[in-house]
């Protein structure tokens, strides 16, 4: 009887063919082997770096002035300090501007309006502006300018400008990530609010913005984390190398990456190990940074 | 349950119109004006028709909804009673696209006079949804919130209990009222959300399918509730279920879809009378049909 069955099945059900199994298994393999690339160009990367620089990693690495001269006392002390200055600045401006713009797209613009429309273009397209064209902008507009920001004289850099461009850079993605994260609460929720006579400005900054906070924190910090990790933008306003003092805020300014940029061009052997120390400081504010967003993502993340 | 399923037979003040004396086991403060006012119209909709972009959805219709009194919306899918429903509190306004054509009177102030506020619309005419929507916060805050929106003055904790009494939740709630409303079940929530309503004391409740997700002992709690409510507050119901229709409501309006020309239809408003009638000897044919179950 069940011989009969198991015989009946094997003829309306046909076995796969050996063919059929091996596009599969070579597909697959595919998939693993392109995979495995990228892993392992990012693992021999992080394994010379590591190398490299490590034996540089140090307090004293930390808090002394990165120095041409003597680069056995060199440090970072003023290009990090300015890379942390540069993205507390940054976060100052990008979440209200930011947040408010998506809450406009979302909660407020007609999109049958064309002008709301050409802004909507206009904000997917600027996510991927080359950033050294950020840093023309910043220089043109901010630095010298309508703007003008400047510090010592007229078209001095500073790192507040720096920091607006910065912020220039990243902002379209804050409010594309924002305006994801309000799509995200349900309309039943706005609903509810407006039916219990609430007025729609109480509606977002009561309900909307707290059911959307983790996910545009999540966004914010991810696009600080992009925006520190940038270097053309600030050479072209103005950012310093082996800066021998802290920057201020309307004075001369480093960040990490332009002295890596700028130890990398050294002569000297030393300097590229310099660097790849420096490489490693910055990677850990990433990986810090990075954690952070996906702990806020997975802890506070509304399930509707 | 114990409700009566022949609700037609069961003869309602509501029904036998405005002299029916109020119940005098209620906890009531306002069954005397209740009572005086039965007969009073709430809503006046006159020649009322809502489009979406220039599209129609329900034309033609004109009723007197009466203060204290349960009114059913029953009808098949289309026939534009929900859509009906959320222009008697603006809800419809979120809706770009939505116009609304003729007159809607409240106490015969027109609601979409220009200088109404539909925000000021919306703190007198609550509204309770399809499927059940608390806020993502505790018990207690999602209670407090319409209060506090409003300024309303007062110990917030009276409020809240205040309200999840008149839900007859508060028994199953008291204890829990700071954990999360997403942990309850999903006919709690609703009343959760009726409780919501309550609290900022409006004098209309507009219920858009209340039961269309909940089981039939949730489905039970809830009409049993309203029927509590109805001596304070005038409700309005939509429901795809005729036997609620019957048995909770006082005067039922039958909706149907109108073909007008070939690929067009509009809801029309086909019959109004006491739930009685509808449900027994409805004037109109289709009425009949529909609620016999020959169609919809």
């Amino acid at each position: 009887m069940s011989v009969a069955e198991s015989a009946i099945t094997r003829k309306v059900v046909e076995r796969a063919t050996s063919g059929e199994r091996i596009r599969e298994l070579l597909f697959r393999a595919m998939l693993l082997l392109c995979m495995l690339v990228t892993v392992a160009f990012l693992g021999v990367l992080l394994v010379d770096v590591a190398v490299d620089g490590v034996g540089f990693l140090s307090l004293e690495f930390i808090t002394s002035f990165p120095s041409r001269l003597d680069p056995a006392t060199s440090g970072i002390q003023s290009a990090l300090i300015g890379t942390l200055y540069l993205m507390a600045l940054c976060a100052l401006f990008i979440v209200p501007v930011g947040v408010a713009s998506a809450v406009y797209l979302e909660e407020y613009a007609d999109n049958d309006r064309w002008y709301n429309r050409l802004v909507e273009v206009n904000i997917q397209n600027l996510a991927s502006v080359p950033s050294v064209v950020y840093g023309i902008l910043g220089l043109a507009f901010i630095v010298r300018g309508p703007i003008e920001i400047y510090g010592l004289g007229v078209g001095q850099p500073t790192l507040l400008a720096g920091a607006l461009t910065l912020g220039l850079l990243v902002l379209p993605v804050v409010i594309i990530v924002s305006r994801e994260a309000i799509r995200a609460v349900p309309p039943s929720i706005r609903e509810a609010s407006l039916a219990l006579g609430a007025t729609p400005w109480q509606t977002i900054w009561k309900q909307v913005l707290p059911g959307a906070l983790p996910g545009v924190a999540t966004g914010v910090i991810l696009a600080l984390s992009r925006a520190i990790g940038e270097t053309a933008p600030l050479i072209l306003v103005g950012a310093a190398a082996f800066q021998r003092f802290n920057p201020t805020l309307d004075g001369q300014f480093s960040a990490l990456p332009i002295q890596i940029f700028n130890n990398v061009g050294e002569p000297e052997a030393i300097f590229r190990d310099l660097a790849a120390a420096t490489i490693i400081v910055l990677l850990i504010i990433l990986l810090l940074m990075n954690s952070v967003a996906i702990v806020l993502r997975n802890r506070y993340e509304q399930k509707w | 349950m114990e409700r009566t399923t022949s609700a037609p037979d069961d003869t309602r003040p509501g029904v036998s119109a405005s002299a029916g004396l109020p119940k005098l086991d209620e906890r009531d403060d306002r069954a005397g004006d209740a009572a005086g006012a039965a007969a009073a119209a709430i809503f006046t909709l006159d020649d009322v028709s809502v489009a979406y972009g220039g599209v129609p959805a329900v034309e033609d219709v004109t009723f007197a909804l009466r203060q204290n009194e349960i009114t059913a919306f029953i009808g098949p899918s289309g026939c534009g009673k929900s859509t009906l429903i959320r222009c008697l509190n603006r809800m419809n306004d979120l809706i770009p696209s939505a116009t609304v054509a003729g007159k809607v009177l409240y106490h015969d102030q027109d609601l979409y006079a220009d200088d109404i506020d539909p925000v000021q619309v919306r703190k007198r005419i609550g509204m309770v949804f399809q499927k059940p929507n608390p806020f993502p916060k505790s018990i207690f805050e999602n209670i407090a919130f319409g209060p506090r929106v409003l300024g309303m003055k007062g110990d917030m904790n009276e409020i809240v209990e205040g309200a999840l009494r008149k839900a007859a939740l508060w028994d199953e709630v008291k204890d829990r009222l700071k954990t999360n409303a997403f942990g309850m079940s999903g006919g709690q929530q609703q009343r959760l959300c009726i409780a919501r309503t309550m609290a900022i004391e409006p004098e209309v409740i507009l219920m858009d399918e209340p039961c269309s997700a909940l089981d039939p002992i949730s489905t039970g709690a809830i009409e049993d509730l309203m029927l509590d409510l109805k001596v304070n507050y005038s409700i309005v119901i939509v429901t795809h279920n005729m036997q609620q229709a019957a048995r909770v409501s006082d005067r039922t309006a039958f909706f149907n879809v109108d073909k007008v020309e070939e690929g067009k239809r509009v809801g029309k408003l086909v019959e109004f009378a006491p739930t009685e009638k509808i449900f027994t000897k409805p004037d109109d044919t289709r009425t009949e049909e529909y609620v016999t179950g020959k169609f919809g």
